[in-house]
């Protein structure tokens, strides 16, 4: 079984400070959601919200159109992963699977076969007589996945579980969940600081920031199509110019920088374009856009001196300062194992088509 | 061996290594070792008056332990009924007096370590130990005017219609009782507290997150958890109601006798210092032995009381 999710015009205050505002969110059932955003956005408060051990202060939560309120987090149909993943140590991993079956009464036969088969399905099967702490980072994640699903939840719920690990084994892990998610089809819900780990996973992501929910899209959505700043600066990079309008052409928008008149995008919300002539803007730019103009025309092209580059094997980042400026540009240039043609100090000029670049109504940046 | 000998004088230089060695010496050997070994040899020799000590009079004997058992030779019964049931009564008290703390302070330490906040929590902790600056006899007596038939407790009860007539707290032990419970509830509370405190948050609400309601998370997650500081507790105050004097001597009605009043008479009455020795090493031994049956019987390890 498996259920949609509904968070309608949510509002969480604890005393003045607002941890949630007004989020309206509707989650399908079997899909993968993430909220992303950095630490302290209200994204595990309003997981605690869905999970039942916390209510909203103003709203409703729905799980499978019903109303949870006043529904204690076990009586939910939610299982939760907790960021520490809270095995409970002095239980062996088949008890800690169980647990769940054993609050409902199950005899012990019956939960050590469920216990097996969760085992086998995370690929731990003989691990079942060991204490969680003779397991490595990994195979406890495993166990808290086989916790959760062994009470069978029709959403479960994931808090930053993977933030322990380390870079590989965090990696493997997004896969495996994916593959999970994708094999017991119940909605998942899934909190994370990390875009790596939301766009791969995610179907759609919420994106949030002091509270609130900037945007909600799928990862092409989110990277491709920011709706505002925070967004363009916290997923992924950009290189930002900041200006005003001068006119609206289009779809387009010309925006005054210090680097010059550059054209872009005019960056929409809800399906409508936000900027008109004299706005304020941020005009967003994705380093792996812009490329070195030898000769071609572009929309947009500004004047730089390279600084310095950085060799990351798979990208060169090239690091350009503005002529007349100190603006500093980042740009990623694919490594094709030709080498690259530019070297440190060499004047060059930086190229970029209108569609390439974002421009969205000035507003508040992601912290560096 | 030689080598730890070594790295220690190394480590902490000549003067204070061997002033260390000696002090633990000094502590391990004459506070705590000769004094027991003393009161066994007491205990087996026969009481003659201290100018006699050392001569063919104080002769080896087991007669101190047969008396505790079989009661004076010429007595008639086959058993020394009246000091043996003392001595179960006196630990059937103290098994008593140890779950009504574990009682008590298991609900307290719970919320002390979970659910108050901040200054609140201390707010408690202190008001816990501000009555221990308090002497315990004190306390004891405090207990006596309290329980007493004009005291407080009774005169409440009359007024607001509960009793007819006040009633005898201190005949029926109850007295005895609330004194020896309060008397070493710290001791119970702060092993319980900093097990249930060291306890992770996230696991109380996984447990409930997973289905289980409050007593199931504290049977299976909360209580296993804090199973060493619940044993730690309940050893302590096992063994000092067992060999507490003051309160019992205070609050115990005229009827009840403690088992250290016998040793205490033993002792200072009737001048039989070998009589109270083989009571004390047996009052000191039978407790050991239960301690550690109870603790075997719910699988506690010996370090864990220790923590």
């Amino acid at each position: 079984m498996s259920a949609d999710v509904q968070l309608d015009d949510v509002w969480i205050r604890f005393g003045n400070y607002v941890a949630a505002k007004e989020a309206n969110i509707h989650i399908n059932e079997g899909e993968f959601f993430s909220f992303l955003g950095p630490s302290g956005c209200g994204k595990t408060t309003l997981l605690r919200a869905v999970s039942g051990f916390l209510e909203p202060s103003e709203g409703r939560v729905l799980i499978g159109g019903k109303d949870m309120k006043g529904i204690g987090p076990n009586k939910r149909p939610t299982a939760l992963i907790f960021q520490n993943l809270a095995l409970f140590p002095l239980m062996t991993v088949w008890e800690n699977i169980a647990f769940s079956l054993e609050v409902q009464g199950v005899d012990k036969a019956t939960r050590r076969k469920k216990a097996d088969e969760l085992l086998n399905m995370v690929a731990l099967g003989d691990q079942g007589d060991k204490m969680p702490d003779e397991l490595s980072g990994g195979q406890k994640q495993r166990v808290a996945i086989a916790r959760a699903l062994a009470a069978e939840p029709d959403v479960l719920l994931l808090d930053e579980p993977l933030s322990a690990l380390d870079l590989k084994l965090r990696q493997h892990m997004r896969t495996e969940l994916r593959q999970i998610q994708q094999r017991v089809g119940i909605t998942f819900i899934y909190i994370t600081h990390d875009q790596g780990e939301a766009l791969t996973m995610s179907d759609n992501v919420a994106v949030m920031s002091q509270a609130v929910i900037e945007q909600i899209g799928d990862g092409d959505a989110v990277y491709n199509h920011p709706e505002t700043a925070f967004v363009a600066s916290f997923v992924g990079e950009n290189n930002l110019f900041a200006g005003t309008v001068t006119k609206v052409e289009g779809d387009y928008a010309y925006v005054d920088t210090p680097v010059g008149v550059l054209k872009a995008v005019n960056g929409k919300r809800n399906g409508k374009a936000q900027l008109s002539g004299g706005d304020e803007s941020y005009l967003f730019v994705r380093p792996e856009s812009l490329v070195i103009a030898n000769g071609e025309s572009y929309d947009n092209s500004v004047k730089a001196n390279i600084q310095n580059q950085e060799f990351e094997g798979n990208f060169w980042q090239v690091f350009c300062e503005v002529k007349g400026s100190k603006k500093l540009i980042k740009m990623s240039l694919i490594n094709s194992g030709g080498g690259l043609n530019q070297a440190t100090g060499d004047d060059v000029l930086l190229g970029f088509n209108a569609d390439s670049g974002i421009a969205l109504p000035k507003g508040k940046l992601a912290a560096e | 061996m030689q080598k730890y000998w070594h790295d220690y004088f190394v480590r902490n230089g000549k003067a204070l290594g061997i002033g260390l060695l000696i002090a633990v010496l000094f502590w391990v050997v004459v506070l705590v070792i000769m004094p027991q070994v003393f009161m066994v040899d007491f205990s087996l020799r026969a009481n003659v008056p201290p100018p006699e000590w050392g001569t063919d009079s104080h002769f080896y004997t087991m007669e101190h332990y047969q008396y505790m058992l079989y009661g004076s030779a010429n007595a008639s019964g086959t058993y020394n009924v009246v000091d043996l049931s003392v001595f179960g009564r006196t630990i059937l008290a103290a098994i008593f007096v140890t779950l009504i703390d574990l009682a008590l302070c298991y609900p307290v330490a719970y919320y002390l370590a979970h659910v108050a906040k901040g200054g609140w929590a201390r707010l408690m902790v202190l008001s816990l130990i501000i009555p221990f600056w308090v002497n315990e006899l004190l306390r004891a007596f405090s207990f006596k005017i309290m329980f007493g038939s004009s005291g407080v407790i009774n005169n409440f009860l009359v007024w607001i219609g509960i009793l007819d007539q006040p009633y005898d707290f201190i005949h029926e032990g109850v007295a005895l009782y609330a004194g020896l419970s309060y008397a070493y509830i710290l001791l119970m509370i702060f092993p319980i507290y900093n097990a249930i405190e060291s306890l992770d948050k996230n696991q109380i609400e996984a447990a409930k997150d997973m289905g289980a309601g409050t007593i199931k998370t504290h049977l299976r997650v909360v209580i296993p958890h804090a199973k060493p500081g619940i044993s730690s507790g309940a050893t302590m105050v096992f063994m000092l109601s067992l060999g507490a004097l003051a309160a019992p001597q205070i609050l115990g009605g005229p009827s009840s006798l403690w088992f250290t009043q016998i040793i205490y008479q033993a002792f200072n009455n009737a001048g039989n210092w070998a009589r109270g020795s083989a009571y004390a090493i047996v009052l000191l031994i039978t407790s050991i032995i239960f301690v550690l049956l109870v603790m075997k019987f719910f699988k506690v390890k010996f370090g864990d009381i220790a923590k």
